[in-house]
């Protein structure tokens, strides 16, 4: 029983924290942790610095880019990019598309595709939700007919997010209409730019417009990108789903929120005192934190037993991580809104936080701490709802 | 011990809910939003002559004479629509103040003109360390001539930006927590020496920062004991909110109902997950227990015992704050993706309920006030 790390370990993290708090700007970094979103220009050159020092895609095989790296060396470079507010790269290159590729795509598809995605030259997004196939995804309706050799797809897909930017789409598509549900689906590659496809935004409740909808009407794409084999789809799914393990809980992020509403609260009043000083806050604050550290030696836990394994099969104990972070991370949002009090009322749009010659509304960290609550209510929908997780311990850990 | 309305107030239930339902769907309602004011005039002028805006006022300004429970139940049918009108901030917040606190060449000039919804008031207490202490005040007023002039900041004043009339507690002796020492002053918005910066809230509703520069203002009650009746007008603008509370979580909880009954995912509606049913039975127990409470604050709120008067508002907020949250976090998981988009209704409701939390003190500023204060049951 040994709660450090191991000299080695110790100097990995040196080396990565170093790396993220010189190579990446301050002022990217400072908007990241007071909660604004990345622009497409800063995402892209935060990934590019990364993917130059060979940060961007550790996780992937050696040969395109991956490091080798043990569970416990990615577990500290996932965290000191949270603390030091480095906006992770693009999750549908690194975590989603990229690892699918590398396993089961084609020499060709490789080549092509996976040193685009490590450096962002390509920016992806996902196609898998549909109106009708959300947390029940092979019902999916979108289809693929075969056309000499091509694939003609239509159907829907929505809460595409990012869309917006997306050269590339990964999608989930139906190949065989006889089969059952999970066995006729195909996993394939479409460019944004081909003819037929009409990207819609969705606004959402904070303001923002980060999902959109995706319609393909007769969209003609070349059966080389088809990935692996067609009709296996489902099971291709199944293990980009079940990839992001460690990362899932974004302890960092949460930490990191809890620093800030430290610093905020020392400067909010409570009447004489600050709101720091303040008992029951302080006790409720002391609260949330107890809880994210049980939720950090819970992941520390799952990483110390995946030390020195394979990567590959998806752990059932992610799903405590992703249940109990999601719900941490929202506990801080609403802290953060909290703290900041009547002035978490005013309502700034996106577009007028930043560059703008207006003062702000009240403290200059007020704006963002409503929307950023009412966005992050996504966290336990979104990457299989929390019912869905709750239903997956259920199964595979209790065995009901 | 009686729970029901009597026939005046049924009548009154009938006619505001009958206005909200034809009046105030969700797209009408998003064309009132997109009006200059944030809201829509013609509804204000609906509400006038349907004896809405009289409604606490006495029948000699025109009013209809009626206490908290009329106001309840104007307040949750307007939270079932999401009415975006400044009625709080007018009717109950500024009328109340001229009510209680006013003249009597005040009330006879003011409270007809609001009945009649010819003017609009708001009421400027929050200040940017006040934080929800409304004793907590540095804007200072000082003595000119046979008048006074305003000096400060206010912020998050609800509809500041189109009031025609503020009114502003102010300092006339004492520090900056004092309680005694406080005043109220009325201002005319276009009065030299104020500025206003309009915006929305979160919520779709409107705001203000007002800055007074040595703005001239006649007193509002006697300067410096004026604290009480304040404290009064803002338990009974906390029981009006929860009233609407009630409106806002009802739709929240009645929506999701009717959304998981028709929700197909896995070949069956989702509310036929037990998991699920019982998810939903909490919200509707949540509900029911701030349904009590926002009784409770009702009839406390024409108590003339101050201390069990504000109690009362107290853990009435403290409950709603509560329920308010599990029920709109939970409105969300269960629709799922649909409930995050600003094209759906539900999100809105998410949104209001969040600000209604924070309007005059959240439920753990109310916690400390109640445990302060000994028991509930003392
Ligand atoms: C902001 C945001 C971004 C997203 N980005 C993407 C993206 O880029 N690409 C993409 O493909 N998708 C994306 N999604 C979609 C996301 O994956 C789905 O929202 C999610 O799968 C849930 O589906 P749904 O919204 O249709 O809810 P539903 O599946 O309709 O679920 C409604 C409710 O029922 C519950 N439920 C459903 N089935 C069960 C069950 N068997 N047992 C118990 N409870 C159940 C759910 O947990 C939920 O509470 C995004 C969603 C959001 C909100």
């Amino acid at each position: 029983m040994d709660l450090n790390f191991t000299p080695e370990e110790v100097a990995f993290r040196d080396e990565v924290r170093h790396f993220f708090r010189t190579e990446i700007p301050a002022d990217i970094r400072a908007k990241h942790l007071g909660g604004e979103h990345a622009t497409r220009e800063e995402m892209v050159q935060t990934q590019r610095t990364m993917n130059a020092n060979g940060y961007a895609v550790p996780h992937w095989p050696r040969e395109w880019g991956g490091k080798d790296w043990t569970s416990v060396q990615l577990y500290l470079y996932q965290d000191e990019m949270q603390l030091a507010g480095v906006p992770h790269p693009l999750p549908f290159n690194v975590s989603m598309v990229g690892p699918v590729i590398a396993q089961f795509g084609n020499e060709a598809q490789k080549k092509r595709f996976l040193p685009r995605a490590a450096n962002i030259d390509d920016w992806w997004c996902q196609g898998f939700s549909e109106p009708g196939a959300g947390s029940d995804l092979a019902s999916l309706r979108t289809t693929a007919r075969r056309e000499g050799d091509t694939y003609v797809v239509n159907g829907q897909k929505t809460w595409t997010t990012l869309a917006q930017h997306a050269d590339w789409l990964f999608c989930l598509v139906r190949t065989d209409m006889a089969a059952k549900k999970q066995e006729g689906i195909s996993f394939i590659l479409i460019d944004m730019k081909t003819k037929g496809i009409t990207v819609r935004p969705i606004r959402t409740i904070d303001g923002g417009a980060e999902v959109n909808e995706v319609f393909l009407d007769e969209v003609v794409v070349p059966a080389e990108n088809l990935v692996g084999q067609e009709n296996k789809g489902w099971d291709y799914a199944k293990f980009l789903l079940g990839n992001e393990r460690t990362g899932i809980a974004r302890v960092g992020v949460s930490k990191a929120r809890l620093a800030r509403i430290r610093e905020l609260a020392s400067l909010e009043r409570m009447g004489d005192i600050p709101l720091i000083e303040d008992r029951a806050f302080r006790e409720k604050l002391a609260g949330v934190e107890i809880e994210l550290k049980a939720l950090e030696m819970t992941q520390l836990r799952v990483v110390a037993a995946e030390r020195g394994q394979a990567s590959g099969k998806p752990n059932p104990a992610s799903s405590i991580l992703k249940l109990k972070g999601s719900v941490l991370q929202q506990a801080t949002n609403e802290l953060l809104m909290e703290v900041v009090g009547p002035y978490a009322m005013p309502y700034v749009p996106e577009d007028d936080r930043e560059g703008s010659n207006e003062p702000p509304i009240g403290p200059d960290y007020a704006a963002e701490a409503a929307p950023e609550y009412f966005n992050w209510r996504k966290i336990s929908i979104y990457g299989g709802s929390n019912e869905i997780q709750r239903n997956i311990v259920a199964k595979a850990i209790l065995g009901f | 011990m009686d729970f029901d309305l009597n026939e005046d107030q049924r009548l009154l239930r009938d006619s505001v809910e009958r206005l909200v339902t034809d009046r105030y769907g969700f797209e009408q309602r998003k064309a009132f939003l997109s009006q200059p004011d944030g809201f829509s005039r013609e509804m204000w002028k609906q509400y006038a002559e349907l004896g809405l805006l009289g409604v606490p006022f006495a029948e000699e300004h025109g009013g209809f004479g009626g206490g908290p429970v009329e106001t309840m139940i104007v307040m949750e049918a307007f939270g079932r629509g999401l009415v975006v009108e400044p009625y709080l901030a007018t009717v109950i917040l500024g009328g109340g103040l001229i009510r209680y606190a006013g003249s009597e060449a005040q009330q006879a000039e003011m409270l007809p003109k609001i009945v009649g919804g010819e003017m609009l008031v708001a009421f400027a207490h929050v200040e940017r360390h006040s934080r929800y202490e409304l004793h907590n005040v540095a804007t200072k007023a000082e003595r000119d001539g046979d008048g006074w002039v305003l000096s400060g900041d206010k912020g998050v004043v609800l509809h500041g930006d189109s009031a025609d009339c503020l009114l502003v507690t102010a300092r006339v002796s004492g520090g900056q927590r004092d309680r005694d020492g406080i005043g109220l002053f009325l201002v005319r918005a276009d009065t030299p020496g104020v500025t206003r910066r309009g915006y929305p809230t979160q919520d779709g509703l409107r705001a203000a920062e007002i800055s007074f520069d040595r703005a001239r203002a006649e007193t509002v009650g006697e300067p410096g004991a004026v604290l009480p009746h304040i404290e009064r007008v803002v338990d009974e603008a906390i029981a009006a909110i929860c009233a609407e509370s009630i409106g806002v979580m009802t739709e929240m909880q009645t929506t999701t109902v009717d959304y998981m009954k028709t929700r197909k995912q896995f070949g069956r509606a989702i509310g036929e997950f037990q998991a699920l049913q019982h998810r939903a039975v909490d919200m509707y127990v949540d509900l029911e227990q701030a349904r009590s409470m926002a009784l409770y604050a009702t009839v406390m709120a024409s108590s003339d015992d101050a201390v069990a008067r504000r109690l009362a508002a107290s853990a009435a907020k403290v409950q709603i704050g509560r329920s308010g949250r599990k029920i709109g976090q939970e409105t969300i998981q269960l629709h799922g993706g649909i409930a995050m988009t600003a094209e759906y209704k539900i999100g809105h409701y998410f949104k209001r309920m969040t600000m209604i939390d924070i309007l005059f003190g959240d439920a753990d500023r109310h916690l400390a006030e109640v445990a302060a204060h000994g028991s509930v049951f003392a």
